[in-house]
């Protein structure tokens, strides 16, 4: 039924001799949908994506594609294609034979209609003869994504397909990659760190922190609306006054109070940084605590030592329990 | 600073000039002379030597080092590539697997060939062994044949396949084989169609290091293929005892100086190995 | 994989076995290849053996000498060509390494007998050591420059900057850090020049017998036990050094 998760894992758990990576997990992915798993550095994101490639046997609890347990599967058993952080072009084989190696060892007749197919979707027929050393690191990305499309898996792995980019070009890919997702209607799976990435980029996310699901949400859903403490201040800064937490762009100054309704402390601006687009102001309120505000340029006018107030909307706050 | 440096390199390029290639161009001259009367050399000068080597006789030597040398460097290679493979999939045992392997060349050249002369020969230990177990009526003629000397060189010269396939696939990024996986290869498939190939230059640099001594070997022919097993080595050190024809010893030698030079071009023209110097 | 161990064990056993033979065979109580009781005659036979003795002496003689020439000048050599290359220096040194040790053999026979007609000199202990030096040299270039390779270069402009001149910062900087791998140098030549016997048998005059050559006009009359017990002491003594010398290449 399209409606069944495409991928699911359930209660997966698995332990390295230092440290356990994965801890009861379980997650859903839809079909269609362009999932990502965010966290920090260690938290068990890249082993979860090995471990449904392959790479890795879970210590236990079960791994379903469509319905079947994978698990127990080889990489080379299961319909499951990974685009590597480093690519993993072979570096003996140009481009086309690169592509063409998935299609080749299932003995595909058609290798080359289907080749140029999969190049023209990422647009890389002028390349097909180069070699990835002669290669620039998008074009290894796209080749690297055409050599795993071409297959037609039931779902893609993406290990931060991004991270290996040069910083200016990864805005351009990001918007690239979700439209390539979009036309080819696979499910990708893509790991991150970058918060930015996953919020810009996901239908919906995992948030995992520590081996266990913190989160599973929309972007907004997961921005807005955080279960913890851990998962509001991994998607973004946060002002926390006891359980109250509120983000910098909804933090308000103002030399007048502000009107019925909002939240106000009084306030002395210890800092004032120019970020280019807005200012990053520090304000100190009454029992000595830092309160950090996103203020529009337009509002250029504070400065350490100004007295200020320091408001926001109620309905801005997180209240979230230590 | 410059000063320093020559002072520095003086003695040793002295020394190679002196001993190396000074001797080197005396052997060029004495091939060109002709066979004195006890032995060393004399006027007058002549080609004769070199027409020589190209005798059926010597050529039949020269075909036959050739094949001697081919077939025990594809040996190596054959036993040698699982072996690399194996310690380069050791995991953290792996210097300690590559030290194994290196112990019996740090050893005598000398002594391994002996060795395998007291396990070879009609009353070595292998034959001694069959024959108690009554397998065999006759010992085996497992020495001083081509058998031997071949065997006998792959046993030396195996380390020297070893270390480069090593050294090759160690710098192999893991994550390849992972992709081969992932693209549906089996183990053996990957192996082919992805290790193989990019263990070219390890290959490459391992034949050469292999078939060059191989080639101009002395010892184990001299010692393990008896009479019967000439190769361009051993020929030329009779030109310089029993046969007493220093020119076309010397002949001999330049012209497998310049087969192993010759070699030596051809695989750097394919290779853009890492230099050791 | 585990196909592989198998293998592994099995080209294991091929590459030691044979020493290991060897050795158990030189306790040996008698002279075939039949075990018939431990004992060590044939050690005794060999200490007492005095052609044995004096070769053995030679050996050692030509070795430290040749050892000690070969890795003052190759450490020297190999810290200039790692300040600036030098091609053709390189190039000999590459050469010198890959030449058939027959050619080298007989070109330095050559060159000796070219040289005696001038000098009223004959074959002797100089002509072996002095053939031993050039053709351990590129060995301890091998292996100090392999070491410098992995060197900071700006310690020793740290030491210009301070005052030092360019030999100081050789002699206190790098020298000092070069030290284990000078030593592993050292014992590479030592154990080369050790177990010569091409060159050495091409060289050498009838009052320079080296113990290789003496093993070898034995091994060429056949097997016997002493050979044995000659093989396993030379086995287990450079084999004590050259452990010491990996050692020695980790500490740094």
């Amino acid at each position: 039924m399209a409606t069944d998760p495409i991928l699911e894992l359930r209660n997966v758990t698995k332990a390295f001799p230092s440290h356990k990576a994965v801890d009861d997990v379980s997650l859903a992915l839809q079909r269609g949908e362009l999932h990502a798993l965010l966290g920090p550095s260690g938290c068990g994101k890249t082993t979860c994506l090995r471990m449904v490639a392959g790479f890795e046997t879970p210590d236990a609890g079960q791994i379903l594609l469509n319905g079947d347990n994978i698990a127990p599967l080889k990489p080379y058993e299961r319909n499951v294609s990974t685009v590597f952080q480093s690519y993993a072009l072979f570096p003996h084989l140009n481009v086309f034979d690169n592509v063409a190696f998935g299609l080749r060892q299932r003995g595909e007749k058609e290798v080359a209609r289907k080749v140029n197919e999969a190049l023209e979707l990422v647009q890389l027929q002028a390349k097909a003869d180069r070699k990835p050393a002669q290669m620039s690191g998008g074009e290894k990305q796209r080749a690297a994504l055409a050599r795993s499309l071409v297959l037609t898996p039931d779902l893609l792995l993406l290990d931060e397909p991004l991270s290996a980019l040069d910083p200016n070009l990864r805005q351009q890919v990001r918007g690239e990659l979700k439209a390539l997702q979009r036309r080819v209607g696979i499910t990708f799976l893509m790991v991150t760190h970058d918060q930015e990435e996953a919020l810009s980029m996901a239908d919906r996310i995992t948030l995992l922190n520590r081996g266990r699901v913190e989160q599973v949400g929309t972007p907004q859903e997961i921005y807005l609306q955080p279960a913890n403490r851990f998962t509001a201040g991994f998607l973004g800064a946060v002002n926390w006054l006891d359980e109250i937490g509120v983000r910098p762009e909804s933090t308000r100054l103002s030399h007048e109070a502000p009107g019925d309704g909002a939240r106000t402390h009084r306030g002395r601006v210890t800092d004032s940084t120019f970020l280019g687009d807005c200012y990053h102001v520090v304000a100190e309120i009454a029992d000595g605590r830092q309160i950090m505000a996103r203020v529009p340029r337009s509002q250029n006018g504070y400065h350490p030592g100004d007295q200020v107030h320091v408001w926001w909307q109620p309905a801005d706050e997180l209240h979230l329990p230590r | 600073m410059k000063r320093l440096r020559l002072y520095f390199l003086a003695p040793s390029a002295l020394i190679l000039a002196a001993l190396f290639l000074i001797p080197l161009l005396i052997v060029a001259v004495y091939s060109l002379e002709s066979r004195g009367a006890y032995g060393g050399v004399t006027p007058p000068f002549t080609a004769e030597s070199y027409i020589r080597i190209f005798d059926p006789l010597y050529l039949k030597i020269l075909w036959r080092s050739f094949w001697v040398a081919g077939v025990s460097t594809l040996v190596c290679l054959i036993l040698g590539f699982p072996l690399a493979l194996f310690i380069s999939r050791a995991g953290a045992r792996r210097g300690l697997y590559l030290q194994l392997v290196m112990l019996p060349f740090w050893t005598s050249f000398l002594i391994r060939t002996y060795a395998w002369m007291f396990l070879l020969r009609d009353t070595g230990l292998i034959n001694t062994a069959l024959l108690a177990t009554g397998l065999l009526r006759d010992p085996l003629p497992l020495l001083y044949n081509d058998f031997a000397v071949i065997l006998g060189l792959v046993y030396g010269f195996l380390p020297f396949m070893v270390l480069p396939l090593y050294t090759n696939l160690e710098k192999l990024d893991p994550a390849l084989l992972e992709a081969a996986a992932d693209l549906g290869a089996r183990p053996l498939t990957a192996l082919a169609r992805v290790t193989l190939p990019l263990c070219r230059p390890g290959i490459l640099a391992g034949s050469i290091l292999v078939f060059i001594p191989c080639l101009g070997a002395y010892l184990t022919p001299d010692l393990m293929g008896g009479g019967k097993s000439i190769m361009i080595g051993t020929l030329v050190q009779n030109q310089f005892t029993t046969a007493r024809d220093w020119p076309f010893g010397a002949a001999l030698s330049l012209f497998l100086m310049a087969l192993t030079l010759g070699l030596l071009y051809l695989a750097s023209k394919r290779s853009s190995g890492e230099d050791l110097l | 994989m585990r196909l592989l161990s198998l293998y592994a064990v099995a080209a294991y056993a091929f590459l030691h076995l044979p020493l290991l033979v060897l050795t158990v065979f030189s306790f040996n109580q008698s002279r075939f290849t039949q075990w018939e009781g431990f004992s060590l005659r044939w050690y005794t036979q060999a200490l007492a053996d005095s052609a044995l003795r004096e070769a053995t002496v030679n050996s050692l003689l030509i070795g430290g000498a040749a050892t000690l020439l070969a890795t003052a000048l190759g450490t020297l050599c190999a810290y200039g060509l790692w300040k600036k290359k030098a091609p053709r220096l390189t190039g000999m040194l590459y050469l010198s390494l890959m030449t058939p040790e027959i050619v080298t053999g007989v070109a330095l026979l050559a060159f000796y007998q070219w040289l005696f007609h001038f000098l009223n000199l004959h074959l002797g202990m100089i002509t072996v050591i002095l053939a031993h030096v050039s053709f351990c040299l590129a060995y301890v270039v091998i292996v100090v420059m392999a070491r410098l390779r992995t060197m900071d270069a700006t310690l020793e402009e740290a030491a210009l900057d301070l005052g030092a001149n360019e030999f100081e910062a050789f002699y206190l900087v790098t020298l000092p850090q070069l030290l284990p791998a000078i030593v592993s140098a050292a014992l590479l030549a030592f154990t080369i020049s050790f177990d010569d016997f091409v060159i050495t048998s091409m060289v050498a005059g009838v009052d320079s017998e080296t113990l290789p050559m003496v093993m070898y006009a034995t091994a060429r009359r056949g097997v016997s036990p002493v050979l044995n017990a000659v093989s396993t002491i030379i086995v287990v003594g450079l084999g004590l050094l050259i452990l010491i010398s990996e050692r020695l290449q980790t500490k740094t």
